[in-house]
């Protein structure tokens, strides 16, 4: 059985792959996981600068989901050059470096450092607020969207996926956008963007009162965004959003994806993804499919 | 190191029975965790129903080694907990740990124990742990519960807040009039009242240790969501430490209460 599938140029031993912020770098998971069977490694988003992050409480329950509020906290790029890419690279996995900024040149000047670094591929993050533009997410505005990935492009060495965000009434044209600003992938879904309020106390459960909602609920609405996309743009696509199954992850490629992040499940189980993964494998295996990459796409 | 190991265990219920009004002993078969397993550390519980997915984290209150066995006690505050109770003994749930760091076990000769609500249930694996003179201090809303239990260990002074039992008023307030002090506290409670365990423990030169609570997305590390404060190193502001990680217990000189 072949489970090998390429994105922009980049081979990945199988389609599964962990969602950025759900995974860390990998340390807290490794008595878990097999970290050499995963396909690649989508580490948390990374920043030119240590940012602290939001207060506490930074998570809330929904019904099959979650909402989080972390607010991107992360080391800063150099801290994760000398920390966690030595630490991953003791793995035979390709590395993803999920990037973060609040302004253009704050994603550029990640992926400048990125330059010399050893990682295979990055995933700009453009869900963060554009602190130019009143605090406007990037990935909301396609004209926005477009020019930040034709920026990071030109200094980027290793190939870019964008990762779009749900947040948008079409995301059809901010994909397209970004296929215009030179994006070799795209990923979708990031997160949702709700809220919960404590009844009895009268206010918002998060700290930050708005956060990120994921986890299986939004797996339709994912799902669908995913289908769109791979069929108009000329791109590759990576799949995600409430993945918890084997069969979850074939949904996604069925509808386009040419591989997948497990995120949340990452949080409610370590292992999810090994499990997800022998869930695909058996799912071709029952199915007589030899080659995962013939079920890309094949939902018309 | 171990790959692939299960991190969600089911565990038979052994024992499932009421100690107060909404509070609740759960014995667990888990020989796996006990063996591991330190004072102050938690574990995740999981329900089963509702679209509930995160885990509810509970403190170990004590181990039995050679029955395997994993005691719990937790107080409905919601629809987990209320789930939760409602399981037979005989049915299993799904836990993971042991987590987090635990209380570092002080080789001095006296030690002071704080507790407050469902705050007391650590202390009673603690307390079986610590070598050397213990004294204990528990405030409670009403009902007392886990007394018996903690007496074993050495005196147990109650507060209750509306005098139902022992003290009328705060656990600070009986520690202040006993003038409580030894070598290391220990406390575990709402964050009112760790905050004054904290001032209280500085301003009598006493070292500290408190367990926190916080509101948490996995419980092992891996999403950052369940943070608090701590005094940055070299001194000015502030840095986020990881409860479920880093903690639930810190250095009451370390963290900050806010
Ligand atoms: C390290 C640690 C140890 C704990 N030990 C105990 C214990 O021994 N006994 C006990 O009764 N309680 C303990 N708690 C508190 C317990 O986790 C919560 O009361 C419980 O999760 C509430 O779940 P619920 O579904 O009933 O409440 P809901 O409010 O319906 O829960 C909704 C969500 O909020 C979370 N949540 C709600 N209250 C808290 C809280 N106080 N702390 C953390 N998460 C919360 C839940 O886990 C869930 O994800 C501990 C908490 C922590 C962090
Ligand atoms: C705790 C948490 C932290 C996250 N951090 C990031 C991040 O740093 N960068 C990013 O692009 N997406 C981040 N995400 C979004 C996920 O990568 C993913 O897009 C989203 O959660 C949907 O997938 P899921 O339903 O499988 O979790 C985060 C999600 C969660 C739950
Ligand atoms: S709860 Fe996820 S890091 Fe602590």
């Amino acid at each position: 059985m072949r489970m090998e599938v390429e994105i922009a140029g980049v081979r990945l031993k199988n389609p599964v792959t962990t969602a950025s912020g759900t995974f860390g770098s990998g340390r807290e998971y490794e008595p878990y996981v097999d970290i050499n069977r995963l396909g690649a490694v989508i580490v948390k988003g990374v920043a030119n600068k240590e940012w602290l992050g939001n207060p506490a409480p930074r998570i809330a329950e929904t019904y099959g989901g979650m909402l989080n509020s972390v607010g991107l906290q992360n080391p800063g790029v150099d801290a994760f050059m000398l920390e966690d890419i030595p630490f991953l690279r003791r793995f035979d996995t390709k590395i993803v470096v999920n990037i973060a900024g609040r302004t253009v040149e704050e994603y550029c000047e990640v992926v400048e450092k990125l330059r010399d670094a050893d990682v295979d591929m990055l995933e700009l993050n453009i869900s963060c607020p554009n602190v130019k533009e009143g605090g406007v997410a990037f990935g909301i505005d396609p004209k926005m969207a477009e020019l930040a990935t034709r920026e990071v492009k030109k200094v980027a060495r290793q190939p870019l996926v964008v990762k779009l965000s749900p947040n948008v009434t079409d995301i059809v044209e901010i994909a397209k956008a970004v296929e215009s600003g030179g994006a070799d992938a795209v990923s979708l879904i990031n997160t949702l963007i709700g809220m919960r309020i404590d009844a009895r106390k009268r206010k918002p459960v998060l700290a930050n009162k708005i956060g990120g909602l994921s986890g299986p609920a939004v797996k339709p609405v994912a799902l669908r965004m995913v289908y769109q996309v791979a069929k108009a743009v000329d791109l590759p696509v990576i799949g995600l959003g409430g993945i918890m199954t084997g069969e979850d992850a074939i949904e996604f490629m069925m509808a386009g994806a040419t591989a997948v992040s497990v995120g949340t499940a990452n949080l409610l189980d370590p292992g999810a993804t090994m499990r997800i993964l022998d869930e695909m494998e058996a799912f071709l295996q029952e199915n007589n499919i030899r080659d995962i990459r013939d079920i890309i796409g094949v939902v018309e | 190191m171990c790959h692939e190991k299960n991190a969600r265990i089911p565990c038979t219920i052994m024992k499932h029975k009421a100690l107060a009004e909404g509070v609740y002993e759960l014995v667990l078969e888990a020989p796996g965790i006990v063996g591991e397993a330190k004072a102050g550390q938690f574990v995740n519980l999981y329900c089963k129903t509702g679209g509930k997915l995160l885990p509810r984290p509970i403190s170990i209150c004590e181990t039995d080694r050679e029955e395997g066995l994993l005691r719990l006690v937790y107080a409905v505050v919601g629809s987990g907990t209320r789930e939760i109770s409602g399981y037979p003994e005989g049915d299993q749930i799904e836990v993971m740990g042991p987590l987090g760091n635990g209380y570092t076990l002080d080789q001095g000769a006296r030690h002071v124990l704080v507790g407050g609500g469902v705050g007391t249930p650590p202390l009673v694996e603690l307390a079986k742990r610590l070598s050397g003179e213990k004294v204990i201090y528990l405030g409670f809303r009403t009902q007392p519960y886990l007394v018996e239990s903690l007496r074993e260990y050495g005196p147990v002074h109650v507060a209750t807040d509306d005098g139902s039992q022992g003290h009328k008023g705060t656990v600070l307030e009986l520690m202040e009039e006993h003038q409580v002090t030894g070598g290391m506290l220990y406390a575990c409670g709402p964050t009112p009242m760790l905050r004054a365990v904290q001032a209280y423990a500085l301003a009598k030169g006493i070292p500290s240790q408190l367990s926190l609570e916080e509101r948490m997305g996995c419980g092992f590390g891996g999403c950052v969501g369940c943070v608090c404060k701590v005094r940055a190193e070299g001194g000015e502001g502030f840095a986020y430490k990881k409860v479920c990680k880093d903690g639930p217990v810190f250095d009451g000189k370390e963290v900050l209460l806010t």
